[in-house]
């Protein structure tokens, strides 16, 4: 393989690892970029001479290593200003192994999700340093301008330097909490990637690849039942993909979805994360998710849903959330078993709570079950609620589909 | 690093505490200092009187204005405030955490800025 595209592809798959571990060696976000891309120039003018490396990574984290030193050293003579004490000779055997290279990794993590960063910094700091993607593409993930991220992610930096967050996995203690807000970031990235809260499509399929790939990493660097399950639950949820969608770009609910388009390989390996995390009970929030995305899953068809498993695990989501988007979709779980009118009374309690009243999805689940009732004119009523309520082109011309076929 | 942990509660919750709870506040707040002094991560710290006794100074177009009360109107108030020595902003959190008022209000936690050497 030439040596351009051999380091190409160690870009690709290795780049985000040795800046993880410069950030700990060097001390520094920005300067452990530039290192590493420093220290990729020098491969790309080094080993046509000299011969690639049996370690490529180890050579490009000690060659970023030395770029950076280098740079600290001129900027300490220029300012005479003593920044940093780095002596160049401490560089241990065990900065180099796997398992400080999977714990640099968790460190990168759980310091772009720290809970001192603003959820929407989160994101944007995981997608940038964790995915490697670039400040433009992070932009158009997230739908905002690429200024916009660029100044967050500066801000971000200058926080985890100034306010002294530290470069490291938290302590028994903090994890379990602490892993929550990483697991949290993840889902949203793959939310954001599923369903733009505005726009053209409903799906990216960039960011939910990104998300995926972020929970595939999180399973291999810290086993947990939640984090299978989160996994679990995007395989599951991604596996429609290509059947949420029409070829015009059209929503297509479950329950209409053509079912041969799932992707079999895909809910049979979120089904093995699922057993996986089943195994050590008790269930957190994302493995009962994945539970009821798998009985959706294992459904031939809509009709033969079970939607009595489904609305038991609603039952005990609830009691570990009790969020009203839960107590929602808890009560369509209940319609769908025991009937319309049933659920329909549930929907009047839960409109009571300010949070729902202007949630778009509350007057949609109130018309779908109208409709199937056969109560048209309320059914008329609730779906006109529903589309003041929301901006999201794919729904509203659900919403719309819906009413004009009443 | 040096943080400063700046407590704020809204005085209302403090007028409406018994004798007995005001005390017992106070008591949890002395214990804490003593701890945080034990450990090292004590360097000083106050509780203040209420905002009521507060005066605000200004000094405009070399004039010194003088006025009533605490310079922004907030629900929360400050009360105190803690200097603290904490290895990182985690360690900083952790001790915040422990500050009695915390479960009344909240704990603004900032790392402290050194001024510049001084021109010569």
């Amino acid at each position: 393989m030439p040596i351009a595209s051999l380091l190409d592809d160690l870009y690709q798959t290795q780049s985000r690892r040795v800046l993880a571990t410069l950030i700990r060696l060097l001390g520094d976000f920005d300067l452990a970029e530039e290192s590493m891309q420093e220290a990729f120039a020098a491969a790309l003018q080094q080993w046509p001479e000299q011969g690639v490396p049996d370690n490529p990574r180890a050579w490009l984290v000690s060659a970023g290593r030395h770029k950076g030193i280098d740079q600290i050293r001129r900027r300490q003579t220029a300012t005479q200003h003593v920044q940093r004490q780095i002596d160049s000779e401490a560089f241990f055997a065990h900065d180099l192994d796997e398992n400080s290279i999977a714990d640099d990794q968790l460190r990168l993590i759980f310091t772009c999700c720290h809970p001192s960063l603003a959820t929407e910094t989160r994101l944007a700091m995981t997608l940038r340093e964790m995915c490697g993607l670039t400040t433009e593409q992070v932009a158009r993930g997230l739908l905002q301008q690429p200024a916009t991220i660029a100044q967050r992610i500066v801000r971000a930096k200058r926080k985890i330097r100034d306010a002294g967050i530290p470069y490291e996995v938290p302590e028994r203690k903090a994890l379990p909490s602490r892993l929550q807000s990483v697991l949290q970031v993840i889902y949203l990235v793959f939310n954001e990637g599923y369903s733009s809260s505005s726009g053209e499509s409903v799906v990216n399929v960039n960011l939910a690849a990104e998300a995926i790939r972020l929970g595939r990493l999180m399973s291999t660097l810290l086993p947990d039942p939640e984090v299978s399950g989160l996994l679990a639950l995007m395989l599951l949820q991604d596996s429609r993909r290509c059947a949420r969608q029409s070829a015009t770009g059209e929503l297509i609910t479950l329950e209409e979805q053509d079912r041969s388009l799932w992707d079999k390989a895909q809910i049979a390996e979120g089904l093995g994360w699922l057993n996986a995390a089943m195994q050590q009970p008790p269930a957190g929030v994302y493995c009962l998710q994945a539970a009821i995305a798998a009985v959706h899953a294992q459904a031939a068809s809509a009709a033969s849903t079970d939607w009595s498993q489904i609305a038991g695990l609603y039952d005990q989501l609830y009691r570990l959330n009790p969020s009203p988007v839960i107590a929602l979709n808890r009560a369509v779980a209940i319609a769908m078993r025991d009937g319309a009118e049933v659920g329909l009374t549930l929907l009047d309690q839960l409109s009571s709570h300010q949070a729902l009243q202007q949630y778009y999805l509350l007057h949609a689940a109130r018309a779908d079950l109208y409709r199937r009732s056969g109560q048209m004119a309320d059914a008329r009523r609730a779906y006109q609620q529903a589309l003041e309520l929301t901006q999201q082109e794919p729904e509203r011309q659900f919403l719309q589909r819906r009413l004009d076929s009443l | 690093m040096k943080y400063v942990a700046l407590v704020y509660y809204q005085q209302s919750l403090i007028n409406a505490m018994t004798e007995q709870e005001w005390h017992d506040l106070n008591q949890q707040c002395i214990n804490c200092v003593e701890n945080l002094t034990q450990q090292g991560h004590y360097l000083a710290g106050q509780a203040l009187q209420p905002v009521e006794s507060a005066t605000t100074v200004r000094v405009r177009d070399g004039e010194t204005i003088i006025s009533d009360g605490p310079f922004a109107e907030t629900k929360e108030q400050l009360a105190g405030f803690y200097l603290l020595e904490a290895r990182d902003l985690n360690e900083a959190l952790q001790l915040a955490s422990h500050i009695p008022p915390a479960r009344l209000g909240s704990i603004e936690v900032r790392p402290v800025r050194e001024l510049p050497p001084k021109d010569v």
